[in-house]
Protein backbone atom coordinates (compact mmCIF):
# COMPACT_ATOMS: atom_id res chain seq x y z
CA UNK A 1 0.00 0.00 0.00
CA UNK A 2 3.12 2.12 0.32
CA UNK A 3 2.13 5.74 0.45
CA UNK A 4 -1.15 5.45 -1.44
CA UNK A 5 -3.95 4.49 0.95
CA UNK A 6 -5.34 7.14 3.32
CA UNK A 7 -6.62 6.38 6.82
CA UNK A 8 -10.20 6.89 5.74
CA UNK A 9 -9.85 3.92 3.41
CA UNK A 10 -8.83 1.61 6.25
CA UNK A 11 -12.22 0.96 7.76
CA UNK A 12 -11.71 -2.75 8.45
CA UNK A 13 -8.37 -3.02 10.17
CA UNK A 14 -5.30 -4.69 8.75
CA UNK A 15 -6.54 -7.43 6.43
CA UNK A 16 -4.78 -8.11 3.16
CA UNK A 17 -5.08 -10.76 0.45
CA UNK A 18 -3.29 -14.03 1.19
CA UNK A 19 0.03 -14.92 -0.38
CA UNK A 20 1.43 -11.40 -0.61
CA UNK A 21 4.77 -12.53 0.84
CA UNK A 22 5.47 -14.23 -2.48
CA UNK A 23 6.46 -10.78 -3.62
CA UNK A 24 9.12 -10.38 -0.92
CA UNK A 25 12.64 -11.63 -1.25
CA UNK A 26 13.49 -13.45 1.99
CA UNK A 27 16.59 -14.97 0.48
CA UNK A 28 18.75 -11.91 0.65
CA UNK A 29 19.75 -12.30 4.30
CA UNK A 30 20.80 -15.92 3.81
CA UNK A 31 24.20 -16.85 5.28
CA UNK A 32 24.24 -20.47 4.19
CA UNK A 33 22.68 -21.92 1.05
CA UNK A 34 21.36 -25.45 0.55
CA UNK A 35 23.02 -27.15 -2.39
CA UNK A 36 20.91 -29.88 -3.95
CA UNK A 37 22.54 -32.87 -5.64
CA UNK A 38 19.78 -34.19 -7.87
CA UNK A 39 21.78 -37.34 -8.63
CA UNK A 40 21.48 -38.39 -4.98
CA UNK A 41 17.89 -37.20 -4.39
CA UNK A 42 15.32 -40.00 -3.83
CA UNK A 43 12.35 -37.56 -4.04
CA UNK A 44 11.02 -38.52 -0.61
CA UNK A 45 9.60 -34.97 -0.26
CA UNK A 46 10.68 -34.54 3.38
CA UNK A 47 12.50 -31.30 2.48
CA UNK A 48 9.38 -30.04 0.68
CA UNK A 49 7.24 -30.97 3.71
CA UNK A 50 9.47 -29.30 6.29
CA UNK A 51 10.61 -26.19 4.40
CA UNK A 52 9.08 -23.22 6.27
CA UNK A 53 9.40 -20.97 3.22
CA UNK A 54 7.96 -23.20 0.47
CA UNK A 55 11.33 -22.95 -1.23
CA UNK A 56 11.67 -26.53 -2.47
CA UNK A 57 10.64 -26.47 -6.12
CA UNK A 58 8.65 -29.48 -7.19
CA UNK A 59 7.31 -30.51 -10.59
CA UNK A 60 5.47 -33.69 -11.46
CA UNK A 61 5.94 -35.10 -7.98
CA UNK A 62 9.74 -34.74 -8.14
CA UNK A 63 12.11 -32.27 -6.52
CA UNK A 64 13.57 -30.10 -9.26
CA UNK A 65 15.42 -27.33 -7.44
CA UNK A 66 15.49 -24.64 -4.74
CA UNK A 67 13.89 -21.20 -4.85
CA UNK A 68 16.82 -19.07 -3.68
CA UNK A 69 14.68 -15.93 -3.82
CA UNK A 70 12.79 -17.16 -0.73
CA UNK A 71 15.15 -19.67 0.93
CA UNK A 72 16.46 -18.18 4.21
CA UNK A 73 19.14 -20.83 4.55
CA UNK A 74 17.75 -22.31 7.76
CA UNK A 75 19.12 -25.73 6.92
CA UNK A 76 16.02 -27.73 7.86
CA UNK A 77 15.93 -29.36 4.40
CA UNK A 78 19.49 -30.60 4.85
CA UNK A 79 18.71 -31.83 8.37
CA UNK A 80 15.66 -33.86 7.30
CA UNK A 81 17.21 -35.25 4.13
CA UNK A 82 17.60 -39.05 4.76
CA UNK A 83 21.24 -39.83 5.70
CA UNK A 84 21.55 -42.49 3.00
CA UNK A 85 20.56 -39.94 0.38
CA UNK A 86 22.35 -36.85 1.77
CA UNK A 87 21.22 -34.97 -1.30
CA UNK A 88 21.30 -31.53 0.35
CA UNK A 89 24.32 -29.93 1.99
CA UNK A 90 24.70 -26.42 3.37
CA UNK A 91 27.39 -24.14 2.04
CA UNK A 92 28.42 -20.66 3.15
CA UNK A 93 26.70 -18.12 0.96
CA UNK A 94 28.93 -16.94 -1.85
CA UNK A 95 31.51 -19.65 -1.11
CA UNK B 1 -32.74 -21.72 35.58
CA UNK B 2 -34.87 -21.52 32.43
CA UNK B 3 -38.05 -21.70 34.48
CA UNK B 4 -37.48 -18.36 36.18
CA UNK B 5 -36.78 -16.23 33.14
CA UNK B 6 -38.89 -13.26 32.31
CA UNK B 7 -39.37 -12.37 35.93
CA UNK B 8 -37.51 -11.24 39.01
CA UNK B 9 -34.72 -13.52 40.11
CA UNK B 10 -31.99 -13.22 42.71
CA UNK B 11 -28.57 -13.50 41.12
CA UNK B 12 -25.01 -12.49 41.83
CA UNK B 13 -23.29 -10.35 39.22
CA UNK B 14 -21.27 -13.33 38.00
CA UNK B 15 -24.35 -15.53 37.71
CA UNK B 16 -26.23 -12.75 35.92
CA UNK B 17 -23.42 -12.43 33.36
CA UNK B 18 -23.34 -16.23 32.90
CA UNK B 19 -27.10 -16.16 32.39
CA UNK B 20 -26.75 -13.41 29.78
CA UNK B 21 -24.07 -15.48 28.03
CA UNK B 22 -26.36 -18.53 28.04
CA UNK B 23 -29.14 -16.49 26.48
CA UNK B 24 -26.80 -14.96 23.91
CA UNK B 25 -25.32 -18.41 23.18
CA UNK B 26 -22.03 -17.15 21.72
CA UNK B 27 -20.11 -19.27 19.23
CA UNK B 28 -16.91 -19.38 21.26
CA UNK B 29 -15.95 -18.71 24.88
CA UNK B 30 -12.29 -19.02 25.77
CA UNK B 31 -11.51 -18.17 29.38
CA UNK B 32 -9.26 -18.88 32.31
CA UNK B 33 -10.99 -18.44 35.66
CA UNK B 34 -9.60 -15.83 38.04
CA UNK B 35 -11.04 -14.27 41.16
CA UNK B 36 -13.48 -12.52 41.32
CA UNK B 37 -14.84 -13.35 37.86
CA UNK B 38 -14.32 -17.13 38.24
CA UNK B 39 -17.98 -18.03 38.60
CA UNK B 40 -18.87 -16.55 35.23
CA UNK B 41 -16.70 -19.20 33.62
CA UNK B 42 -17.77 -21.85 36.13
CA UNK B 43 -21.48 -21.35 35.59
CA UNK B 44 -21.13 -20.98 31.87
CA UNK B 45 -19.09 -24.16 31.50
CA UNK B 46 -21.94 -25.89 33.35
CA UNK B 47 -24.35 -24.60 30.70
CA UNK B 48 -22.02 -25.95 28.05
CA UNK B 49 -21.76 -29.33 29.80
CA UNK B 50 -25.54 -29.50 30.14
CA UNK B 51 -26.02 -28.78 26.46
CA UNK B 52 -27.95 -25.58 27.11
CA UNK B 53 -25.77 -23.67 24.63
CA UNK B 54 -24.08 -24.54 21.36
CA UNK B 55 -20.93 -22.65 22.39
CA UNK B 56 -17.47 -24.04 21.75
CA UNK B 57 -15.88 -23.65 25.18
CA UNK B 58 -12.09 -23.51 25.24
CA UNK B 59 -10.48 -24.26 28.60
CA UNK B 60 -7.10 -22.69 27.99
CA UNK B 61 -3.95 -22.63 30.11
CA UNK B 62 -3.69 -18.88 30.68
CA UNK B 63 -5.42 -15.58 30.05
CA UNK B 64 -2.91 -14.82 27.30
CA UNK B 65 -4.14 -17.93 25.50
CA UNK B 66 -7.77 -17.13 26.30
CA UNK B 67 -7.71 -13.78 24.58
CA UNK B 68 -5.53 -15.14 21.77
CA UNK B 69 -8.11 -17.85 21.09
CA UNK B 70 -10.80 -15.17 21.20
CA UNK B 71 -8.90 -13.14 18.60
CA UNK B 72 -8.58 -16.15 16.28
CA UNK B 73 -12.20 -17.18 16.64
CA UNK B 74 -13.46 -13.64 16.23
CA UNK B 75 -11.33 -13.14 13.13
CA UNK B 76 -12.99 -16.24 11.74
CA UNK B 77 -16.37 -14.53 12.14
CA UNK B 78 -17.51 -16.09 15.42
CA UNK B 79 -19.31 -14.26 18.22
CA UNK B 80 -16.83 -14.50 21.07
CA UNK B 81 -16.78 -13.81 24.81
CA UNK B 82 -14.39 -14.08 27.71
CA UNK B 83 -14.13 -12.98 31.32
CA UNK B 84 -11.22 -12.05 33.53
CA UNK B 85 -9.92 -9.92 36.39
CA UNK B 86 -6.79 -8.19 37.61
CA UNK B 87 -3.60 -10.12 36.85
CA UNK B 88 -5.49 -12.07 34.21
CA UNK B 89 -6.34 -8.89 32.37
CA UNK B 90 -2.76 -7.75 32.77
CA UNK B 91 -1.59 -11.02 31.21
CA UNK B 92 -3.93 -10.35 28.27
CA UNK B 93 -2.55 -6.86 27.79
CA UNK B 94 -0.47 -7.52 24.70
CA UNK B 95 -3.34 -9.20 22.84
CA UNK B 96 -5.90 -6.55 23.83
CA UNK B 97 -4.21 -4.28 21.29
CA UNK B 98 -4.37 -7.00 18.65
CA UNK B 99 -8.13 -7.41 19.23
CA UNK B 100 -8.86 -3.71 18.84
CA UNK B 101 -6.33 -3.20 16.04
CA UNK B 102 -7.98 -5.98 14.08
CA UNK B 103 -11.39 -4.46 14.90
CA UNK B 104 -12.75 -7.64 16.43
CA UNK B 105 -16.05 -7.34 18.34
CA UNK B 106 -14.98 -9.47 21.32
CA UNK B 107 -16.95 -9.07 24.55
CA UNK B 108 -14.98 -9.28 27.78
CA UNK B 109 -16.57 -9.09 31.21
CA UNK B 110 -14.12 -7.93 33.84
CA UNK B 111 -14.67 -8.45 37.54
CA UNK B 112 -12.62 -5.42 38.58
CA UNK B 113 -9.87 -6.19 41.06
CA UNK B 114 -6.70 -4.59 42.37
CA UNK B 115 -3.32 -5.42 40.87
CA UNK B 116 -0.30 -6.80 42.73
CA UNK B 117 1.71 -6.00 44.67
CA UNK B 118 0.79 -6.52 47.44
CA UNK B 119 -1.43 -9.40 46.32
CA UNK B 120 -5.05 -8.46 46.80
CA UNK B 121 -8.16 -10.14 45.42
CA UNK B 122 -10.61 -7.35 46.16
CA UNK B 123 -12.20 -4.70 44.06
CA UNK B 124 -10.82 -1.53 42.57
CA UNK B 125 -10.41 -0.23 39.03
CA UNK B 126 -6.63 -0.57 38.66
CA UNK B 127 -6.91 -3.47 36.23
CA UNK B 128 -9.22 -2.00 33.60
CA UNK B 129 -7.68 1.45 33.97
CA UNK B 130 -4.43 -0.20 32.96
CA UNK B 131 -6.14 -1.19 29.71
CA UNK B 132 -7.61 2.20 29.05
CA UNK B 133 -5.44 2.94 26.02
CA UNK B 134 -5.86 -0.49 24.43
CA UNK B 135 -8.63 0.62 22.10
CA UNK B 136 -11.45 -1.22 23.86
CA UNK B 137 -14.80 0.35 24.63
CA UNK B 138 -15.22 0.31 28.42
CA UNK B 139 -18.57 0.30 30.21
CA UNK B 140 -18.79 0.43 34.03
CA UNK B 141 -21.76 -1.17 35.76
CA UNK B 142 -23.67 0.14 38.71
CA UNK B 143 -25.46 -2.97 39.96
CA UNK B 144 -26.24 -6.56 39.02
CA UNK B 145 -29.11 -5.57 36.74
CA UNK B 146 -26.78 -3.17 34.99
CA UNK B 147 -24.18 -5.93 34.56
CA UNK B 148 -26.79 -8.26 33.06
CA UNK B 149 -28.21 -5.54 30.81
CA UNK B 150 -24.88 -4.21 29.59
CA UNK B 151 -23.53 -7.69 28.84
CA UNK B 152 -26.42 -8.13 26.40
CA UNK B 153 -26.17 -4.57 25.11
CA UNK B 154 -22.40 -4.86 24.62
CA UNK B 155 -22.91 -7.47 21.90
CA UNK B 156 -24.72 -5.01 19.67
CA UNK B 157 -22.32 -2.17 20.49
CA UNK B 158 -19.25 -4.30 19.74
CA UNK B 159 -20.56 -5.70 16.49
CA UNK B 160 -21.87 -2.41 15.15
CA UNK B 161 -18.93 -0.28 16.29
CA UNK B 162 -16.62 -3.12 15.18
CA UNK B 163 -14.57 -2.74 18.34
CA UNK B 164 -14.06 -4.96 21.37
CA UNK B 165 -15.95 -4.09 24.56
CA UNK B 166 -15.13 -4.51 28.24
CA UNK B 167 -18.08 -4.72 30.60
CA UNK B 168 -16.71 -3.84 34.03
CA UNK B 169 -18.19 -5.04 37.33
CA UNK B 170 -16.75 -4.07 40.69
CA UNK B 171 -15.11 -7.16 42.14
CA UNK B 172 -17.13 -8.81 44.95
CA UNK B 173 -19.34 -5.74 45.38
CA UNK B 174 -21.12 -6.75 42.17
CA UNK B 175 -19.59 -10.07 41.16
CA UNK B 176 -20.58 -11.77 44.41
CA UNK B 177 -23.54 -9.76 45.73
CA UNK B 178 -26.94 -11.34 45.34
CA UNK B 179 -29.45 -8.84 44.03
CA UNK B 180 -32.95 -9.15 42.62
CA UNK B 181 -32.92 -8.53 38.89
CA UNK B 182 -35.36 -8.76 36.04
CA UNK B 183 -34.22 -11.39 33.54
CA UNK B 184 -35.66 -11.39 30.06
CA UNK B 185 -36.98 -14.39 28.15
CA UNK B 186 -34.34 -16.22 26.10
CA UNK B 187 -36.05 -15.52 22.79
CA UNK B 188 -36.14 -11.78 23.44
CA UNK B 189 -32.43 -11.67 24.20
CA UNK B 190 -31.66 -13.75 21.13
CA UNK B 191 -33.82 -11.57 18.97
CA UNK B 192 -32.08 -8.45 20.29
CA UNK B 193 -28.52 -9.67 19.73
CA UNK B 194 -29.37 -11.22 16.36
CA UNK B 195 -27.39 -13.70 14.37
CA UNK B 196 -23.81 -12.71 15.07
CA UNK B 197 -21.22 -10.51 13.44
CA UNK B 198 -22.49 -10.46 9.88
CA UNK B 199 -19.35 -8.88 8.53
CA UNK B 200 -16.64 -10.83 10.31
CA UNK B 201 -13.47 -11.57 8.43
CA UNK B 202 -14.72 -15.10 7.78
CA UNK B 203 -11.22 -16.49 7.89
CA UNK B 204 -12.62 -19.96 7.29
CA UNK B 205 -15.48 -18.98 5.04
CA UNK B 206 -13.94 -20.12 1.77
CA UNK B 207 -13.27 -17.77 -1.09
CA UNK B 208 -9.94 -16.04 -1.52
CA UNK B 209 -7.37 -16.58 1.22
CA UNK B 210 -6.71 -13.54 3.42
CA UNK B 211 -4.01 -12.51 5.83
CA UNK B 212 -5.25 -10.91 9.07
CA UNK B 213 -2.89 -8.69 11.02
CA UNK B 214 0.06 -8.36 8.66
CA UNK B 215 3.17 -6.26 9.18
CA UNK B 216 2.61 -2.54 8.65
CA UNK B 217 5.82 -0.56 8.49
CA UNK B 218 6.27 3.23 8.84
CA UNK B 219 4.61 3.76 5.46
CA UNK B 220 1.22 2.50 6.68
CA UNK B 221 1.06 1.83 10.45
CA UNK B 222 -0.03 5.34 11.31
CA UNK B 223 -2.95 5.25 8.88
CA UNK B 224 -4.24 2.12 10.62
CA UNK B 225 -3.97 3.76 14.04
CA UNK B 226 -5.69 6.92 12.84
CA UNK B 227 -8.51 4.79 11.40
CA UNK B 228 -8.80 3.02 14.77
CA UNK B 229 -9.13 6.37 16.54
CA UNK B 230 -11.90 7.25 14.08
CA UNK B 231 -13.68 3.99 14.90
CA UNK B 232 -13.60 4.93 18.58
CA UNK B 233 -14.99 8.34 17.69
CA UNK B 234 -17.83 6.74 15.72
CA UNK B 235 -18.50 4.35 18.60
CA UNK B 236 -20.14 7.23 20.52
CA UNK B 237 -23.00 7.26 18.08
CA UNK B 238 -23.25 3.46 18.13
CA UNK B 239 -23.38 3.43 21.94
CA UNK B 240 -26.09 6.08 21.97
CA UNK B 241 -28.21 4.36 19.32
CA UNK B 242 -27.85 0.83 20.69
CA UNK B 243 -28.50 1.86 24.29
CA UNK B 244 -31.69 3.53 23.11
CA UNK B 245 -32.66 0.38 21.18
CA UNK B 246 -32.03 -1.70 24.31
CA UNK B 247 -34.12 0.60 26.48
CA UNK B 248 -37.00 0.50 24.01
CA UNK B 249 -36.88 -3.26 23.67
CA UNK B 250 -36.60 -4.15 27.35
CA UNK B 251 -38.36 -1.18 28.95
CA UNK B 252 -35.32 0.13 30.78
CA UNK B 253 -33.73 3.54 31.14
CA UNK B 254 -30.01 2.82 30.94
CA UNK B 255 -27.92 5.94 30.48
CA UNK B 256 -25.47 5.61 27.58
CA UNK B 257 -22.71 7.88 28.88
CA UNK B 258 -23.48 9.59 32.17
CA UNK B 259 -26.16 9.19 34.80
CA UNK B 260 -27.09 12.37 36.63
CA UNK B 261 -28.71 12.69 40.05
CA UNK B 262 -29.85 16.03 41.50
CA UNK B 263 -27.67 17.89 39.00
CA UNK B 264 -30.21 20.45 37.72
CA UNK B 265 -29.32 23.10 40.28
CA UNK B 266 -26.25 21.54 41.85
CA UNK B 267 -23.29 23.68 42.86
CA UNK B 268 -21.03 20.85 43.97
CA UNK B 269 -20.97 17.30 42.77
CA UNK B 270 -19.50 13.85 43.11
CA UNK B 271 -18.39 12.07 39.97
CA UNK B 272 -17.66 8.36 39.96
CA UNK B 273 -17.91 5.06 38.10
CA UNK B 274 -19.31 1.76 39.25
CA UNK B 275 -21.07 0.31 42.23
CA UNK B 276 -20.64 3.07 44.79
CA UNK B 277 -23.19 5.18 42.96
CA UNK B 278 -26.08 4.11 45.20
CA UNK B 279 -24.16 4.94 48.34
CA UNK B 280 -23.15 8.35 47.08
CA UNK B 281 -26.69 8.96 45.86
CA UNK B 282 -27.93 8.31 49.39
CA UNK B 283 -25.40 10.78 50.72
CA UNK B 284 -26.53 13.36 48.16
CA UNK B 285 -30.15 12.82 49.15
CA UNK B 286 -29.18 13.19 52.84
CA UNK B 287 -27.33 16.44 52.24
CA UNK B 288 -29.81 17.94 49.82
CA UNK B 289 -31.63 19.99 52.47
CA UNK B 290 -28.43 21.72 53.49
CA UNK B 291 -26.41 21.85 50.28
CA UNK B 292 -26.96 21.92 46.54
CA UNK B 293 -25.06 18.75 45.89
CA UNK B 294 -25.45 16.30 43.04
CA UNK B 295 -23.89 13.21 41.53
CA UNK B 296 -22.71 12.16 38.10
CA UNK B 297 -21.98 8.52 37.36
CA UNK B 298 -19.82 7.84 34.35
CA UNK B 299 -20.94 4.72 32.48
CA UNK B 300 -18.78 4.86 29.37
CA UNK B 301 -15.10 5.51 30.02
CA UNK B 302 -13.91 4.62 26.49
CA UNK B 303 -14.66 6.42 24.30
CA UNK B 304 -14.45 9.19 26.89
CA UNK B 305 -17.70 11.21 26.89
CA UNK B 306 -16.00 14.59 27.28
CA UNK B 307 -18.95 16.53 25.91
CA UNK B 308 -21.46 14.90 28.27
CA UNK B 309 -19.14 15.32 31.25
CA UNK B 310 -18.54 18.99 30.48
CA UNK B 311 -22.27 19.59 30.06
CA UNK B 312 -23.12 17.76 33.27
CA UNK B 313 -20.56 19.75 35.24
CA UNK B 314 -21.12 23.03 33.43
CA UNK B 315 -22.33 25.10 36.36
CA UNK B 316 -20.69 23.26 39.19
CA UNK B 317 -18.25 25.09 41.45
CA UNK B 318 -16.45 22.05 42.76
CA UNK B 319 -16.44 18.41 41.77
CA UNK B 320 -15.09 15.53 43.84
CA UNK B 321 -13.93 12.81 41.47
CA UNK B 322 -14.23 9.59 43.45
CA UNK B 323 -12.07 6.96 41.87
CA UNK B 324 -10.72 3.54 42.63
CA UNK B 325 -7.35 3.65 40.89
CA UNK B 326 -4.19 5.72 40.88
CA UNK B 327 -1.89 6.47 37.97
CA UNK B 328 1.08 7.03 40.28
CA UNK B 329 2.00 9.89 37.97
CA UNK B 330 1.62 12.04 41.11
CA UNK B 331 -1.11 13.93 39.25
CA UNK B 332 -3.86 11.69 40.61
CA UNK B 333 -6.07 8.90 39.32
CA UNK B 334 -6.91 8.22 35.67
CA UNK B 335 -10.48 9.43 35.97
CA UNK B 336 -9.56 12.73 37.60
CA UNK B 337 -6.93 13.43 34.98
CA UNK B 338 -9.40 12.82 32.15
CA UNK B 339 -12.11 14.87 33.81
CA UNK B 340 -9.65 17.75 34.02
CA UNK B 341 -8.72 17.23 30.36
CA UNK B 342 -12.39 17.25 29.38
CA UNK B 343 -12.96 20.53 31.23
CA UNK B 344 -9.76 22.38 30.39
CA UNK B 345 -11.00 24.12 27.24
CA UNK B 346 -14.19 25.32 28.94
CA UNK B 347 -14.34 28.96 29.91
CA UNK B 348 -16.38 28.13 32.99
CA UNK B 349 -15.19 25.06 34.79
CA UNK B 350 -15.37 23.62 38.28
CA UNK B 351 -12.52 23.13 40.68
CA UNK B 352 -11.61 19.44 40.56
CA UNK B 353 -10.50 17.46 43.58
CA UNK B 354 -9.37 13.99 42.71
CA UNK B 355 -10.31 11.64 45.54
CA UNK B 356 -8.68 8.22 45.37
CA UNK B 357 -10.58 5.74 47.56
CA UNK B 358 -11.35 2.07 47.96
CA UNK B 359 -8.11 0.64 46.63
CA UNK B 360 -7.87 -3.12 47.10
CA UNK B 361 -11.45 -3.31 48.35
CA UNK B 362 -11.12 -0.80 51.19
CA UNK B 363 -14.59 0.35 52.19
CA UNK B 364 -15.94 3.79 51.63
CA UNK B 365 -18.03 4.91 54.58
CA UNK B 366 -20.93 7.34 54.82
CA UNK B 367 -18.81 9.28 57.29
CA UNK B 368 -16.05 9.72 54.75
CA UNK B 369 -18.45 10.99 52.10
CA UNK B 370 -19.94 13.39 54.66
CA UNK B 371 -16.41 14.44 55.55
CA UNK B 372 -15.78 15.47 51.96
CA UNK B 373 -18.76 17.78 52.08
CA UNK B 374 -17.83 19.18 55.50
CA UNK B 375 -14.28 19.90 54.43
CA UNK B 376 -14.44 20.05 50.62
CA UNK B 377 -10.86 21.18 50.20
CA UNK B 378 -11.58 23.10 46.98
CA UNK B 379 -7.90 23.94 46.67
CA UNK B 380 -6.85 20.31 46.98
CA UNK B 381 -5.85 18.72 43.74
CA UNK B 382 -5.54 15.19 45.07
CA UNK B 383 -6.74 13.45 48.20
CA UNK B 384 -6.48 9.87 49.36
CA UNK B 385 -9.55 8.89 51.30
CA UNK B 386 -9.59 6.40 54.12
CA UNK B 387 -5.84 5.99 54.40
CA UNK B 388 -4.59 5.34 57.91
CA UNK B 389 -2.05 7.88 59.01
CA UNK B 390 -0.79 9.60 62.16
CA UNK B 391 -3.78 11.05 63.93
CA UNK B 392 -6.32 8.81 62.14
CA UNK B 393 -7.85 8.50 58.67
CA UNK B 394 -8.53 11.22 56.19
Amino acid sequence: MAGSVTWRQLDRGPVIPGGTSRGFSTGDWRQEAPILDLDRCVHCMLCWLYCPDSSILVAGGRVVGIDYEHCKGCGICAAVCPPRASAIRMEAEGA
Amino acid sequence: MSAVLGRRVGLTGNDAVALAWRQIDPDVVAAYPITPSTQIVERFSQYVADGEVQTQFLAVESEHSAISACVGASAAGARVMTATSSQGLALMHEILYVASGLRLPIIMVVGNRALSSPINIHGDHSDTMGSRDAGWIQLYCRDVQDAYDRTILAVRIAERARLPVMVCLDGFTLTHSLEPIEAYPDEEVQEFVGEGPADGYALLGGGEPISVGPLALPDSYMEFRRALAAAMERAREVIAVETEAFNTRFGRALPAFVEKFEMDDAEEAFLLMGSYADMVRDAVARWRRARRVGMVRLVTFRPFPAEEVARALGRIRHVHVLERADTLSTLGGPLGIEIRAALYDRVVRPAVTDVVFGLGGRELTDGEIDGLLRAPGAGDRLRYLGVRQEGGCR
